[in-house]
Formats: C-alpha cells, structure tokens, sequence
C-alpha cells in the first residue's frame, strides 16, 4: 500500500499529535482524560469516528426506545469537542494503517500522520453463521442507527400486518433481554431465545436464571431455553417471517434481533501484522501498549491478559492508562471488574466478582424466594468471611454496597445482606478508602470522602461534579450519596433536612405530622411541632400543607398570615411594588369576548400587557388597591384566578390538536382544558405545570413540564419530571398508551404523591431523583401500588376536586377579605405617590432611577395619571 | 385623614402622635401601610398585640412594600426578636430596631423605626421632634 505522507494531515495545535482510531464511550474518555490532565497543551488529540455523530452512552442504547431523544444519549461536556486542542472527524472509516509512515487512510482517501495511534475501533455485534441473517427483518442492536432501524421496522410492520409485530430475540445475555424489553416498548411480542440452559449465563448461575426467567415472563416476554436457531425463514416478500430450531420446533416472527455476542473489530490490526489473540483482539500489554512501540489499543478490541473484555467501565479504565502514559507516566491496567447490574422494565439483575464460585473452596450464601421472585448468593472464602462475589436477581438494592467489598472481610454474619431488607445491615458496612465505589469512573471511596474534607463539597451534586463518581451509569450513587452523607456528619457540617430554626423537620415529616395530628391552625401545629412564631420560609409552607390537606381558602382566619404577598393578595409583585394579573385561560383556549374584555380591562386601568409563556396573558401595573376592581371585571365576565401567584398549578399548555390541526391525532385541546380545570388552585410545593400535545410532533414542548401528555394513536402517553428554567430537564416515560381515564388517574396519583413527599421548593425533577426508587419507584407506588396508598392519594384529589373554588369570586363577595387591598389603612384609595412610569412602546413601564431623578430624557407619566379613564 | 393629638407625656422622643387606625383593624403577624406627614410607614401587630412601626419602603429594592412581609421572629443571641421578610427580595429585619438580620449576601441597610402606642384600642405613631 502506497501512502503519500507528504498530504497527510496534521493539526496546527500541539507539538505532538495522537490518533484515536474509533468514536466509541473509550476514545471519549480518553479525550476528555487527555485534555483533563495534559496541562501544559503538548497533544493535540484526533478522533477518526465511523459513526455520523460524536461519541455517545451506548450502555444507554435502550433508553432511547423509552422515548428519549439521541441528544439524550450524549455524554459528558459537549464543550470537549470544541476545544482547539481536540479535532473530531464524523462519517471516518478508517481502512488502513501505515506502521513505517505512520499515517492513517480513511475509505474516501483522507490521510492523517500520528507521533501515536490508539486503536479503540471497540466491537461489532456476532453473528452466527446460519442461513437467513441477511433477510430483511433481521437486526443487530449495537448502535443508534440499529436501534432506528429496528424501531422503524417493527412500526411498519405492525401498521403492514394490522396487529402487533412478533419479535425474536437470538441471545438471552445483557444485550439480548435489553432488546426483548426495548421490543415490548415498541409494542411488539417479544420471545428471548437462549441457546444455553438459563438466562444470563455468562454472569449468574443457574439457580439466578431461573428466578430471572420468571421476573422476565412477568414482563411480558417470553422465553426459550435450549434452544438452537437453524435459520430463519422469509415470507413471500422475502421479509424474516419465521424461526427453525435444532430440535425440531419452530416459532413465528416477524422480526428478530441477533443478540449472540461481540467480536472484536479488530481488521485494521491484523492488516498491518499487529499479534492477535486467539480469540481476536488486538494483544497489549498492561500498559495497553501493542507490539508497535507508536501503537496502542483500549476497549473492546484490546485482548489484555489473553482476553478481550466488552464492559464498559475496563475500556475507561484504560483510556486513562493510555492518557498517563502519553504524559510520560508508567500506568498499568489494574484488571477487569466485570461486575454488571441490569435494569430492564422493573428487573433487577447483578453479578460481580466470582459469581460462579470457582475459587477453591468457595462457600455459597444463598436466599432464594420464589414467591417474591428473588434470588440472591453470595460466594464467600473458605472461612465465610472474605466477599468474593455474588448474584442478585430480583432486588439488587445491596449490588452498589456489596460490589466494592469484593475481596475484603465481611463484618457480621454475611447472610444478613442478603437476606429480605438487605439493604439495611449495609448501613454498618464502613469502605475502606482505596475500594472502588464508581466503576465506571474508577472512583473510590476516598475520593468521594475527599471531595467532603479536602474540596469542601457540602452536598451530593457538588461530590458527583467534584469526583465524577455517579455521573455514567448512576448505579453507585445511593452509596455515594451515603458516604457524602456520613463524611458531612463527621465533618461536623449538619445534613440537617429541618425547614428553619423553627421547625427541625423536613416539609415532607411536617406534612404528615400535619396529616397524622389534624391541626389545622398555624399557632397549633407550631406550638406543638416547633417554637417561635415562625418566618418568611415556615408559614408559607404550612400554608401550602394546609391547603393540600383541607382545601379552606387560602386567605380564611390566621392563615392569611402566612402567605408571601403574591398569595395573600392573589397577584405577582413586580419590581416597583405594583402586581400583574393572570385570568385562567385553560388550555391556551379563549374566545373573541374574552380576549375583549382582558384587552379593555387592561386599557381601562392603564395595564402593561404581555402573552405569557404558557399561553395566557400578564397585565403588570395593577396597584394593590385597584386589584378587586380588576377582578370584579374579570370575574363577571367569566375569568377566574390563573394562580400565577400560586405554588400551585399554572397551566396545562396544549396545541391545537385533532380538532384543528392535519396531523393531531388527539384533541390536545380538550384534555388540556379538562386537566386544568381538574388540578386549578392545587397547592404543591413548588410550582407545577401541565403540556399536552396531540401528535408525536410535541408542538406543546409538553416533555419541558412536570407532567407532560403526548398523543399516541392509540391514547396519551403520559411523561413526568421536566422543567425548563435554571436547569432544564425533559420528563421521562412513566405510562404508555393510557385512555383519558386511565391518564387522569395516573397524573392525580403523581401529583398527589409529589405534594406530600417532596421537600419545600423542590419541583418534580429534583423530587424524582431523591424519592425512593426514581423513575421506577414511582410507577410502583402509583401503577403497582406498593405502599398501599393510591386509594388514600385518590381520595385526596377527588376532595381537592369537589371543593375547589375560586379564590378571586370568594374574596370580592368577602368585605372582611377586602380590606387588605387598601393602599394606607388611613388613606384606602390613595396611590402609593412613588410609583411612575414611562412610555415605551406604546405602553407603560417603571420609571429608573435616572429618568425620576430627571437626568435622563424621557417624560414621565406619573402613577396617578394612569387611573381608570372613563 | 389623620388626627393629632398632644405628644404623650413620658415619651420624650415623640413630639407629636398621629391616629392611623384601630387596632381591630389589624390583622395579627400581618402589616398593613400607613400614611404619616407623607411618609410611608409599615405598621404591624404581632401575635402579642404589641404593635410596630418601621419605613414602608424597602432598601433594597427602592419599592413601598414592607408592610406586605412576611412577620415572624428569629433567635439572636439566644433572645427571639419579631422580625419581617421583605416580599421583594427576603431581606430580614428587627421590627423593634429596624436592625438588617440576614442581607442575602448585600450590604446591610438599616430601617428607620416609629414609636407607636395603642390607647383605648386606638393606634397611634409618634413623630420625633
């Protein structure tokens, strides 16, 4: 092969440039080690990927059935990419490598020269070389694209055949079951096919395999042991239409997914006479290092010890190997962790250390419960004293505490791990420092406890931003959140949940303190649960508990003395000390009358108006002592109060939807109206909004909501815990294809639950990352019921339903109530004389400081000027 | 609107005492604003009855609104002192001083304080010679 070094290219930054062959999880890790740690700016790193996008979480790949976007896939600081040290080439196929001039060739002919090559080229899937694997219908699951691919098959045919696709899962390991759930997601039938005697097999043993067979049919997918794949079968179009088995028998599909196993992608190596393992693979050393003193391989395609591994967190491992190396350091592949924990539709599963009890004289803990479809083991030394490894299938709560004990004693009895509430002897269980608590980000205990006493962290974002640990797969971060937790307590710093010095509890504790005693006064509740007379951060919160539990007026007896001025006067405080105005406008619907009068009340008293972002409109100027004039407007023509002001529901954002638009699918409209009406004026600890879209267009940013509602054919899919604001989340999947009823029921259980366990200003985002369980643990208690309370919470809505009322109508017919909108308790009508206003726009606005002083232009338009015009 | 009466005898800093309203017109924990010579005064009841008086506008932000906090106490040096939060950018103060108590990360500003006094269930603020 001829190369002409001569027209390679080569970066302008850096003195010495490396070339990482691959755009995989590793070569990312590697790029951000390099930049992370190379201070002096010597490499200049360049990334040849094969796929059309930059590096992302394929570990992931699943969740992205679960409706969530590939950007959603992204890992880490897309900044990293930016950076002028750093060149990534999309759309790169690398083709060949050569070892004297030191040059790579991309398929269409691009040329790069390297001072040092890293090959991280990873994997792709096995397949098994029986007829009918080319057939259309047939898919491997490694990539995004294949994930698209697949979905778009299965929809076609299910549209194609008039009933759900029937899929096939070749491989009953990690990947297979990932791609059996993400078939169910899709909708379709879904049957695993494992050519081996349990599921799993390469990580858990056969008593595990069974207990997981068992939670996997309760999924919804079915599976066939022993069974060996002959081929597979067309129809008349040619599309995969059915399974042969080795023993005869024959099973139906419409599309299979061939899930057997890697191979390393290792063709570039063996091209240019790299030594290859047995297996394939690229062979290193521990230093990562191939027989080519310029050449190195991390990852997949690495066959370090005689093996290649095809885990994630070994790749991360030595992409950092690599990058101290480069630096000049000596590091070495500490060896693999292959730990792996699975969560697939409500299936816990995990293996770490010698999960098969090889080790000579190994003794085996096992509790295995049937009924509760749990099975868990653990394999301890010869003396039952030293943790070698484990299976948990079923409930793996104990995997994030146990995994870093591997090869240390046990303290206690060791079955008290695994036995029913496993979770809780753990608590005694004190890590050394140099155990790894992140796998995936190689960290340990040590230094999530130094990221406490040494860098000052006082919560658990600040530990995951600090150390990195908890921040790929997750799976740590309950043991990382208790070793913050412990470390803050023994620093001395308080981890104190107590509202204020007023009361020692957390808003959820006070909240069924409230509920339990059924106190219903402030003076009450803190004479008997706190001390003092309360503050701007206690009342407001009792209020919000009283009003979630008996539904009085905000504004009755000594509650009116608990709210911040935007609930005692029902309008928001802007800068000058004025409010502005928000009439309910459900849906974002309104009619020609009623866009009238809102445009004549504003221009009667003189209003700033301005469209909202979520669909209504803001009237800004309104003085304290003209707002029951406003509303009396408002309300005789129909409106009501928009709770703008509120901790409490603001809107429910829909599209036009079906009844308008060629593409809805639904009437987004008319949900969104209903949902509005039925949550209007409940109280929460934060604020919460609604979106409803009607079709998979989303035109009502619904999944930027706490609760947003997505039109499907066959009903509304129902997603929880988005936000936009200082940190914008999208909401996840909580239920799929619901009826209206159905729906209602599933948002009423959320918020319900939402507003008596989250914590003071917490919105549902944050709320979900910290209750029991997250995404998961949610569906449990409001699907599944697994506290035994969706009545209880069901019952609280219909009660919130049944006496709502609105809070404007009740104070204008209320004297008592509208003596608080006196401007001066001496002078009721008169204007506060400070407030003036310049025009802008065609409108008012707050004069600043400059123009009142007179040292700016403007002219002034003096507060009392603005008075109703008749 | 407002009524004066001769200054109160033992009061020395008040030379004269203005009648802004009855303290029924009060809500406990809760202000409302008054008008005195022009000045705006922030005018609250506590859980005791005691009644306070501070400047209605807020330093922090420039606007007329103190009377529209939040009223509660806060411990300071192990002695509980009524206090009001701004509703505009929670700043907290000592009702009887005027003293700023938490200053959300500015400059302390301080409260100009009235003497008040409740006769016959009339309440009454004092202006300073």
């Amino acid at each position: 092969m001829t190369t002409q070094p001569a027209t390679a290219q080569r970066p302008t930054t850096g003195d010495r440039h490396v070339v990482v062959v691959g755009g995989g999880m590793v070569a990312q890790r590697l790029v951000e080690a390099l930049r992370d740690r190379d201070s002096t700016g010597t490499w200049h790193v360049t990334v040849l990927a094969e796929e059309p996008r930059a590096p992302y979480d394929r570990v992931a790949l699943t969740s992205y059935f679960e409706g969530r976007d590939p950007e959603a896939l992204a890992l880490g600081d897309p900044a990293l990419w930016k950076d002028p040290l750093v060149t990534l080439v999309r759309d790169a196929l690398v083709v060949d490598i050569d070892r004297q001039a030191r040059t790579v060739r991309a398929a269409d002919g691009r040329t790069w020269a390297y001072d040092e090559l890293v090959l991280a080229t990873g994997s792709r899937a096995f397949v098994p070389p029986f007829p009918g694997t080319d057939l259309p219908g047939v898919f491997v699951y490694r990539t995004i694209d294949d994930v698209a691919a697949l979905r778009g098959w299965v929809e076609q045919a299910s549209e194609r055949l008039g009933r759900p696709a029937r899929g096939a899962v070749i491989g009953g390991g990690l990947l297979g079951l990932e791609a059996a759930g993400a078939l169910r997601a899709l909708g379709a039938y879904s049957t695993v096919v494992q050519f081996g005697t349990h599921l799993m097999s390469a990580q858990i043993d056969l008593g595990g395999g069974e207990a997981l067979r068992r939670l996997i049919n309760s999924t919804g997918v079915a599976v066939r042991l022993n069974s060996t794949t002959t081929r597979i079968r067309p129809d008349r179009q040619g599309n995969a239409r059915r399974m042969d088995f080795a023993d005869g028998g024959r099973l139906e599909a419409d599309v299979v997914v061939v899930a057997t196993g890697i191979a390393p992608r290792d063709e570039l190596a063996r091209a240019c006479n790299l030594p290859i393992g047995p297996r394939g693979g690229v062979v290193v050393d521990s230093g990562c290092h191939t027989e080519d003193p310029h050449i190195w391989a991390v990852g997949e395609v690495a066959c370090i010890d005689g093996a290649c591994i095809g885990l994630v967190a070994p790749g991360y491992a030595m992409a950092e190997v690599v990058t101290d190396r480069l630096l000049g350091g000596a590091a070495e592949f500490p060896g693999a962790d292959t730990a792996t924990k699975l969560k697939l539709a409500g299936v816990d599963v995990a293996s770490f250390g010698d999960a098969f009890g090889t080790t000579p004289g190994a003794l085996e803990v096992v509790h295995s419960d049937p009924v509760a479809g749990v099975y868990k083991k653990l394999v301890l030394s010869d003396d039952g004293r030293t943790l070698l490894g484990g299976v948990l299938v079923g409930d793996a709560s104990a995997y994030a505490s146990l995994r870093p004990m591997v090869g240390r004693e046990l303290p206690g009895d060791p079955s008290a791990y695994i036995l029913p509430e496993g979770g809780a002897p753990a608590e005694g269980l004190e890590l050394p420092d140099d155990a790894t608590v992140c796998s995936c980000n190689n960290v340990t205990a040590g230094s999530i406890r130094s990221a406490v006493t040494e860098h000052g962290c006082t919560d658990l974002a600040g530990v995951k931003a600090c150390s990195k640990a908890g921040t790929s797969c997750g799976s740590c971060l309950p043991l990382v959140k208790k070793i913050t937790g412990t470390e803050l307590e023994r620093a001395g710093i308080e981890v104190s949940t107590a509202l204020c010095e007023h009361f020692d509890m957390s808003r959820r504790q006070l909240f069924d303190a409230v509920r339990v005693t059924g106190l219903t006064t402030f003076t009450d509740i803190i004479s008997r649960h706190g001390r003092g007379r309360g503050c701007d951060i206690c009342k407001p919160v009792v209020a919000s508990i009283l009003a979630s539990l008996d539904d009085g007026h905000v504004l009755e007896g000594e509650r009116a003395a608990l709210q911040d001025t935007n609930d005692h006067v029902m309008a928001n405080l802007q800068k000058d000390g004025t409010y502005s105005v928000v009439p309910r406008i459900p849906g974002g619907e309104v009619t020609p009358e009623g866009l009238l009068v809102i445009g004549q009340v504003a221009k009667d008293f003189g209003l700033y108006t301005k469209i909202t972002g979520g669909q209504r409109i803001d009237m800004f100027g309104a003085r304290l002592e003209q707002l029951p004039d406003i509303w009396t407007r408002l309300v005789d023509a129909g409106f009501e109060s928009g709770h703008a002001y509120g901790k409490s529901l603001r809107t429910v954002k829909s599209c036009v939807g079906s009844t308008w638009c060629r593409y809805g699918v639904q009437d987004s409209v008319g949900l969104a109206v209903a949902l509005e009406l039925r949550y209007r004026g409940l109280r929460s600890p934060h604020k919460i909004k609604l979106g409803v879209s009607g079709c998979a267009r989303e035109c009502a940013e619904a999944r930027g909501k706490d609760v947003g509602v997505i039109a499907t054919d066959k009903g509304w899919n129902v997603y929880v815990g988005g936000n936009g604001g200082f940190t914008p989340r999208h909401a996840q999947l909580l239920a799929e294809d619901l009826t209206t009823d159905e729906l209602v029921q599933v948002v009423d259980r959320y918020l319900m639950y939402y507003i008596r366990t989250a914590d003071r200003l917490q919105r549902t985002a944050p709320w979900m990352e910290e209750v029991e369980g997250g995404l998961e643990g949610v569906r449990q208690v409001i699907l599944e019921d697994s506290l035994g309370i969706v009545d209880d919470l069901d019952e609280a809505m219909s009660r919130h339903v049944d006496a709502y009322q609105d809070e404007w109508r009740a104070t204008l017919e209320d004297p008592d109530k509208l003596r608080r909108f006196a401007s001066f308790v001496n002078a009721p009508t008169t204007p506060d004389p400070t407030l003036a206003y310049v025009a802008e726009r065609g409108q008012a606005r707050p004069a600043t400081d400059a123009e009142r002083d007179g040292t700016a232009g403007p002219v002034l338009v003096a507060g009392t000027t603005l008075e109703v015009r008749s | 609107m407002s009524i004066q009466t001769a200054p109160a005898p033992g009061d020395p800093t008040a030379e004269t005492w203005d009648v802004v309203c009855l303290l029924d017109d009060l809500l406990p924990e809760r202000g409302v604003a008054a008008l005195v010579h022009d000045t705006q005064v922030a005018v609250f009841r506590l859980h005791d009855d005691t009644v306070l008086a501070v400047q209605q506008r807020d330093p922090y932000s420039g606007a007329n609104v103190l009377s529209r906090g939040i009223v509660g106490t806060r411990t300071v040096d192990g002695t509980e002192v009524p206090t009001i939060a701004s509703p505009m950018y929670k700043q907290v103060f000592d009702l009887r001083t005027g003293t700023c108590l938490e200053t959300v990360g500015q400059n302390p500003r301080h409260l100009r304080t009235w003497p008040v006094r409740v006769v016959a269930g009339v309440v009454e603020i004092g202006t300073p010679a």
